[in-house]
């Protein structure tokens, strides 16, 4: 049961991002994205990482992915069918592309100490675990993630809306 | 290399996270229009997570304190933190090269080039 979810979320994850980076317009493009990241919010699920998944279809499919429609909508012009083309250094790209998805996966599947399947899980993977830690362990860190959202929400501000021409 | 077992396993989630990493280096590489750009690296954030959860959940130990078990969902947590700032700044960047330029395709961004 677990297997067969696995490997529909999987194949349409990376299905979606496949569409992702092939599609001409970037419309689609923006739509797959959203597919992708849902389907990797199942993989967390899959994981027992309740929250994350959680996070992952708020932050990412609801948030990131507003923003980059938003985007997408504001920056828009000339033919939408031709609005997401690749440029012509895409063949290296694929080839370097290529090359590192071999060397990782051979790296992957000659090691055996990761050719391991789950044992029973125990550890939770909710909010109130996650909190423990971020608010223990991670404290320092935690705080500085708090300051770097608020420096990057007034540095997209000022950004997005621009200086005043000084004349 | 056992393929006759199909049980997924940690290396089948490492596959996983490789494919949708190289799919996303390859939009970096490929796209011309810079939003696409962002989103591929968002693919490729999405890639690293996956990672860290995977290894999270197979390579554990119930020997470990409790409260350390989960460092790998943390720093997952750290990475959607770090990716959201960054599509923020990166978008208001993109509209604000939007407004001076009339462009969003990367091949015409060569100002500091002389």
């Amino acid at each position: 049961m677990g297997t067969v979810v696995f490997f529909i979320f999987a194949i349409m994850a990376i299905a979606a991002a496949w569409g992702v980076v092939t599609s001409k317009n970037i419309v689609h493009s923006a739509l797959f994205l959203v597919l992708s990241f849902s389907g990797v919010a199942v993989l967390y699920v899959l994981m027992n990482a309740d929250f994350l998944a959680a996070v992952q279809i708020l932050i990412y499919t609801g948030a990131v992915a507003i923003m980059i429609i938003f985007a997408v909508m504001l920056t828009l012009r000339g033919e939408i069918s031709e609005s997401n083309p690749e440029n012509h250094h895409w063949g290296w790209g694929a080839l370097v592309a290529v090359l590192v998805f071999i060397m990782m996966a051979l790296v992957i599947l000659a090691n055996p100490d990761w050719r391991i399947l789950a044992t029973p899980w125990t550890s939770g993977g909710s909010a109130e675990d996650l909190s423990l830690l971020l608010l223990t362990k991670f404290m320092i860190p935690f705080e500085v993630a708090a300051v770097l959202l608020t420096i990057a929400l007034a540095g997209a501000v000022v950004l997005a809306k621009g200086v005043k021409e000084s004349k | 290399m056992n393929l006759s077992n199909l049980s997924v396993g940690l290396s089948t989630y490492l596959l996983v996270g490789a494919m949708l990493f190289c799919l996303g280096l390859y939009g970096v590489f490929a796209k011309r229009n810079i939003i696409a750009i962002l989103m591929s690296i968002e693919l490729m954030l999405n890639a690293v997570n996956i990672n860290f959860v995977a290894f999270n959940r197979f390579i554990w130990n119930q020997k470990i304190d409790v409260h350390y078990i989960l460092t790998g969902h943390v720093a997952a947590l750290f990475v959607i933190v770090v990716a959201a700032a960054e599509v923020a700044v990166g978008l208001a960047l993109v509209i604000t090269i939007y407004r001076n330029r009339q462009s969003t395709n990367v091949d015409e961004f060569n100002w500091l080039k002389w």
